[in-house]
């Protein structure tokens, strides 16, 4: 349904997704909920980008196997996809890069659409002219909003030091936004009005309020299948079948990393400028 | 190999509709008695409550059954029984446990008495009488040398629920005293909670309760998922996504046969639950 007062977003959500699991999906489920009800989005599509395995968490299993089981995730939804861009890269991204990148596409996309529509139908012999085409009046596309979609987690880890960029997370919520899911109590408020950076860019900083209390975390996932637990109904069908015929998620793979920094950690150290939190 | 005693979960509630809450009691019941290894799970039932129940906002048993049946399509050892709510009048928990009970036990005689013509045994009921019983409990029996057959390797049938079920004990006039013993002594609870919350103390509070509390299992639900179907009812109305909270087939089969809408909320209004009804009868007699 068409709806031109409406802004148009796209919901990208990173992480490790290791594995993906019902809770990442009710994220996009209710962010698009939320912001269908405002009346001034239209949610149109949702990117799952897992992180590439140069992240070097801790228990990060290979990113041909996250990729597929978010793939097997999402098979049934009509919006949300996987991209592997980012795991395909052979050093870990920022997450500022990877909005840019799907911002970028976006705007290319939307750049040879509205070509299109301009293209006038000409005559030969005629001068052609840039001219709007006589039956339908040219849309100008705006290009869709590209949100960053995460969980309360991940906004409380802009204040670990020197995993995050300051000028990356002022570009965040300046020039893409934030949609942060998080649970009714939670101190996502109050980290917000203790940032100078995340306060002065609230308004594009969406919390969302999650009404069910679901706290299937991808580690404790892990953690029952090192077990021998079931972790059915927690995961998609699909997913459970694919960790079980892989054999995934074993005491050894939870030892992969292990000792290892993580990669921002990494970077941001050898960085003469340093990082600093966002709250100075 | 020491034998495990097999055992039957199920579970009464309302299921309006099924969620993946639901099911995941079933798993979280299952690990933990076959964590003891003294138990194995055999089979799951879940019993939806039939339309007298009067609950608010409860939909009708037809759809509330198809839909548990949807939601169990993937499960290979859980299954749904009608059998509840096909009766007229509503059913106490303890009543249905003693029909399964019984159902349980009569085709296990009969099996054994098929297999092993010898032995002396009451026939009671044969196989046809009781369809409903899966494979799971034959495949059981054929584990066990025909010779051995003793009552420690009938079937026991437990009861399933969440901390919030046992909490209902205390609620005036819900439950008779004699039922709650009968299940806690006969049959066994078996009781999944979420983290943070302990539902022990609430036992040892109970004389009753504590007296049995060998056969009260408590099972910990330490990853939180939490979707009560009184919310998902909700949002549904609100036409809001409860995708990958419950079953894919069970939204379809909601939105196919508008199963829930504001008017449906509504059905039972100001009506008091069948059980507090049949009480309060019994107290004015």
């Amino acid at each position: 349904m068409e709806d031109p007062d409406r802004t148009e977003v796209v919901l990208l959500a990173c992480g490790s997704f290791n594995p993906i699991t019902n809770m990442h999906l009710r994220l996009f489920e209710l962010a698009k909920d939320y912001f269908h009800e405002t009346g001034k989005y239209k949610v149109i599509k949702g990117i799952i980008s897992p992180v590439g395995d140069a992240y070097k968490k801790k228990g990060l299993i290979s990113a041909n196997h996250r990729v597929t089981m978010a793939k097997l995730a999402t098979k049934n939804s009509d919006w949300v996809e996987v991209d592997d861009w980012e795991s395909c890269q052979s050093e870990w991204l920022e997450t500022l890069k990877v909005l840019r990148y799907h911002h970028q596409k976006l705007l290319s996309a939307g750049v040879s659409n509205s070509l299109q529509d301009a293209v006038p139908i000409t005559k030969l012999g005629r001068k052609r002219k840039q001219e709007p085409n006589r039956h339908e009046p040219i849309k100008k596309r705006s290009v869709p909003q590209v949100k960053l979609l995460c969980g309360s987690d991940m906004l409380e880890s802009f204040g670990v030091p020197n995993l995050w960029k300051l000028e990356d997370i002022t570009e965040i919520v300046e020039k893409h936004g934030l949609v942060c899911i998080s649970r009714a109590g939670n101190n996502v408020q109050k980290f917000i009005y203790e940032s100078d950076i995340l306060w002065r860019h609230k308004n594009n900083i969406h919390l969302v309020e999650e009404w069910i209390t679901n706290d299937i975390s991808s580690t404790k996932i892990r953690r029952a299948v090192r077990r021998g637990q079931s972790v059915r109904y927690l995961v998609p069908e699909a997913v459970r079948a694919y960790i079980e015929r892989h054999g995934l998620y074993s005491a050894d793979s939870e030892d992969t990393n292990a000792g290892l920094l993580l990669a921002p950690l990494q970077k941001h150290a050898c960085d003469p400028r340093g990082s600093q939190a966002p709250s100075s | 190999m020491r034998s495990r005693i097999p055992v039957i979960l199920l579970a009464c509630g309302s299921f309006n509709p099924t969620t993946n809450m639901h099911m995941r009691l079933f798993e979280l019941a299952r690990d933990h008695l076959h964590q003891t290894g003294r138990y194995q799970v055999i089979e799951g039932i879940m019993s939806p409550v039939s339309d007298n129940y009067g609950k608010k906002g409860l939909v009708s048993a037809r759809h509330r059954v198809a839909m548990a049946k949807l939601a169990l399509e993937t499960s290979d050892w859980i299954r749904v029984d009608p059998w509840e709510s096909e009766q007229d009048t509503w059913t106490e928990t303890v009543k249905v446990l003693r029909v399964r009970s019984h159902q349980v036990l009569s085709y296990s005689i009969a099996w054994v008495w098929a297999s092993c013509p010898k032995l002396q045994f009451n026939l009671l009921y044969s196989r046809e009488a009781v369809p409903n019983l899966t494979d799971q409990v034959i495949l059981l029996w054929s584990c066990t040398a025909p010779t051995e057959v003793s009552t420690a390797f009938l079937p026991e049938l437990k009861l399933l629920c969440g901390a919030d079920f046992l909490q209902t004990f205390k609620t005036p006039n819900l439950w008779k005293e004699e039922d709650i013993k009968e299940i806690v002594e006969k049959f066994g609870l078996v009781c999944i909670s979420r983290a943070g919350s302990d539902p022990s103390q609430f036992i040892q509070e109970s004389d009753l309760l504590s007296k049995f509390q060998h056969n009260i299992f408590l099972v910990r639900e330490w990853i939180q998922n939490e979707i009560s179907a009184t919310q998902i009812r909700s949002a549904l109305c609100r036409g809001l996504s409860v995708k990958y909270l419950i079953p894919d087939s069970v939204i379809a089969y909601i939105a196919q046969h508008n199963v829930y809408t504001a008017e449906s909320e509504r059905s039972n209004e100001g009506q008091l639950l069948q059980p507090l009804r049949l009480q309060n009868t019994a107290i004015n007699l």
